[in-house]
């Protein structure tokens, strides 16, 4: 059975020429970046073009990059130094429907005993800036608002956010893990002071993530250790993977544009196909102001892993907001937040494509998926043979 | 992902007896849209009483699917009294097991199964007259109080796999506690395990608490090695105690203080509390 991999908001495949690129630096040149010796030496000068890899692709300069383990520890640094830096400051702004790396941490921090103010979201996944600008005060230490959502793919209006927070006096900080490597990302015209970066959402590894930090901004080391990254992230540096995260960015650099071109018209025509044949099918999130790889979308009356489990014999790989697929009992936060309703948030499945996917994988998912939703529903007793089913017969 | 069994695929592949029968002398439905699952139960009985006919329509993930055919496969050829015997455990035997999240969903099956002789006999099932405890799932006391005699829980966590109470806001979480503790006390608290989740306490419940377990379980403990402890105060979370004997000259007095009595303090009473050394 082929595989037809849709899934990659969750995680992508490692490129081959980021492979090809990183093998060597595991047996061969294996030194320690911050050896005296040309042994180590010729690795700092790879980890020093990966880095200057990565900022090309945000406008950025390579000193803004700091290289992490992943994007959680990249948004866990960001905020915890916007607190430590401004510890006179006690109030944390951001969303209902941050990636849990943000929303857990932000909830702690509750706990902890500042003051958090998480920004409701429309029934399209859309903020209200006028909420924004009531909310960020004088005691605002860091806002923290992604990029884009990782399950509906809807766009924030990031710029805006951050200069709001910059005329208050506040940090901010973006988890954009889905949205670099998939979107013009260029810090040099920005105000945004932080920017979370995920090597496996963009064809790198797992297990290597970069903080931007833009110059000049006040910065606490989250992992104290030795003096690498500047002092700003102790820890000998993952150089395979560092240099398997500055080939992704390079890579994703060239191709940006016909990426965005060719994935949003493979999506569109996956999206457009399946409203068209199955009844009672909704689009969770804003349509225009969403990443161009990704669709949510809600089957009325079935369930998402019973839909997952069908698609995934078919060798189809999605992912669901339902509550069953998550192991807790309660649907997505992020569609709970939206206010989708309950007829919808349990039947939602998301796809999410990627430059390897193909026309002829699109067609297959096309023609596989209405048959499911349709034996599904015809087990589901709230699904009646309604007008919209016999509409779709005839 | 889920690990099921061959039997769960195979029925939530190709399950059986789904739709409704026709005319059916017994009706039961539970669960809801807004639930995340549901299941409609119908069945007919033949001129002996036995049931001849059982379809069943679920909205849910695979384990509810497979459960509800299993169910309706179990409960053909057998009398209302048989069926009426078969628990959540049957169908999860059926199954060749569930994952524990799961269990919930065999325990919709046995509740639909429950409301479908109910509604053919006409009579109200106790739940329908229980005090509702989970708002979020609509979840009764008399079925929480069920399904932990059924499958012997004894934590709130079980609870929520079984029955999905407190799955939600969390704000039941007490009261299910309580409930816990009632059905408990009741069977042989002795013969069960230790409950190990803490209910919420108030300020003078808690020091009562920090003071008994001080004495009976740590005290008796630090006596073996000639060392004793004292409760000097309690202030908010923090427990502030003097160690004596053979303890107070111990170079290891700080690791047993905090590995030894504050996480005792924090398993038996609260998670939340501090244990400090002062000087007497």
């Amino acid at each position: 059975m082929k595989t037809i991999y849709v899934d990659n908001n969750a995680t992508t495949r490692v490129a081959p020429e980021v492979v090809e690129e990183m093998s060597p630096y595991f047996s061969e040149f294996y030194g320690n970046p911050s050896s005296m010796h040309f042994f180590g030496g010729q690795v700092q000068l790879k980890v020093e073009e990966a880095r200057e890899r990565v900022a090309a692709l945000i406008g950025a300069r390579p000193e803004e990059i700091i290289f992490t383990s992943c994007g959680t520890e990249s948004d866990n640094t960001a905020i915890m130094s916007a607190l430590h830096s401004n510890p006179e400051k006690r109030h944390v702004v951001s969303t209902r429907v941050e990636h849990p790396a943000v929303k857990n941490l932000v909830a702690q921090l509750k706990r902890e005993g500042y003051r958090v103010t998480e920004l409701p979201v429309d029934s399209k996944g859309l903020v209200s800036m006028d909420e924004v600008a009531r909310t960020i005060t004088d005691d605002t230490a860091i806002v923290s608002v992604m990029w884009a959502n990782n399950e509906t793919g809807v766009l924030f209006p990031v710029e805006d956010i951050a200069g709001l927070a910059k005329s208050r006096g506040a940090l901010f900080h973006t988890d954009a893990v889905q949205a670099v490597g998939k979107l013009p990302v260029n810090m040099a015209e920005s105000q945004i002071d932080m920017v979370s970066i995920s090597g496996h959402k963009l064809h790198a590894p797992k297990g290597i993530g970069a903080l931007y930090l833009r110059r000049g901004t006040r910065f606490s080391p989250y992992i104290i250790g030795g003096h690498q990254e500047e002092g700003r992230r102790g820890g000998t540096e993952n150089v395979p993977y560092i240099i398997g995260l500055g080939k992704a960015c390079e890579i994703a650099a060239r191709s940006l544009d016909d990426e965005y071109l060719k994935v949003r018209s493979l999506r569109d025509k996956l999206e457009n196909g399946l409203l068209e044949m199955i009844p009672n099918s909704i689009i969770n999130g804003d349509r225009e102001q969403r990443l161009p790889n990704t669709v949510s979308i809600s089957f009325e009356y079935v369930e998402g892993e019973s839909i997952l489990l069908k698609l995934s014999d078919k060798g189809i790989c999605a992912s669901s907001g339902s509550a069953c697929t998550s192991g807790s009992l309660e649907p997505s936060h992020v569609l709970r937040a939206m206010g989708v309703p309950f007829t919808a948030a349990h039947g939602s499945i998301r796809f999410s494509l990627s430059v390897y996917n193909t026309e002829e994988e699109i067609d297959y998912i096309l023609e596989v998926t209405p048959p499911i939703i349709e034996e599904l529903r015809s087990i589901s007793p709230f699904w009646k043979g309604s007008v919209a089913r016999s509409c779709s017969a005839s | 992902m889920w690990v099921y069994t061959d039997k769960v695929r195979d029925l939530f592949n190709n399950p059986k007896n789904v739709g409704e029968v026709d005319d059916a002398d017994g009706v039961g439905e539970v669960g809801s849209l807004s639930c995340g699952d549901a299941l409609k139960l119908t069945f007919k009985l033949d001129e002996t009483g036995r049931i001849s006919d059982a379809k069943f329509q679920t909205f849910g993930c695979a384990s509810a699917i497979a459960s509800s055919s299993a169910l309706t496969e179990m409960i053909i050829g057998k009398t209302l009294e048989e069926a009426e015997k078969i628990t959540n455990q049957d169908i999860v035997e059926f199954l060749g097991g569930l994952p524990d999240k799961k269990m919930h969903c065999s325990v919709m099956g046995q509740e639909a199964l429950q409301a479908a002789i109910a509604n053919y006999r006409g009579e109200r099932l106790p739940k329908e007259d229980s005090e509702i405890v989970c708002e979020c799932f609509g979840v009764t006391q008399s079925e929480i109080v069920d399904a932990i005699n059924h499958n012997n829980l004894t934590t709130l966590e079980q609870v929520t796999d079984y029955t999905k109470a407190g799955g939600g806001c969390g704000t039941c979480h007490e009261r299910i506690e309580e409930i816990l503790q009632e059905v408990l006390g009741q069977v042989g608290a002795e013969h069960r395990p230790k409950e190990p989740a803490k209910p919420r306490l108030s300020n003078i419940q808690k020091m009562k608490l920090i003071e008994e377990t001080l004495e009976r379980e740590i005290q008796p403990n630090l006596e073996k090695d000639g060392g004793s402890i004292e409760l000097v105060d309690i202030i908010g979370e923090r427990v502030l105690v003097s160690l004596k004997g053979a303890c107070a000259t111990c170079a290891a007095s700080d690791i047993t203080l905090k590995h030894y009595v504050e996480s005792k303090l924090r398993e038996l009473v609260a998670d939340t509390l501090v244990v400090e050394e002062v000087a007497q």
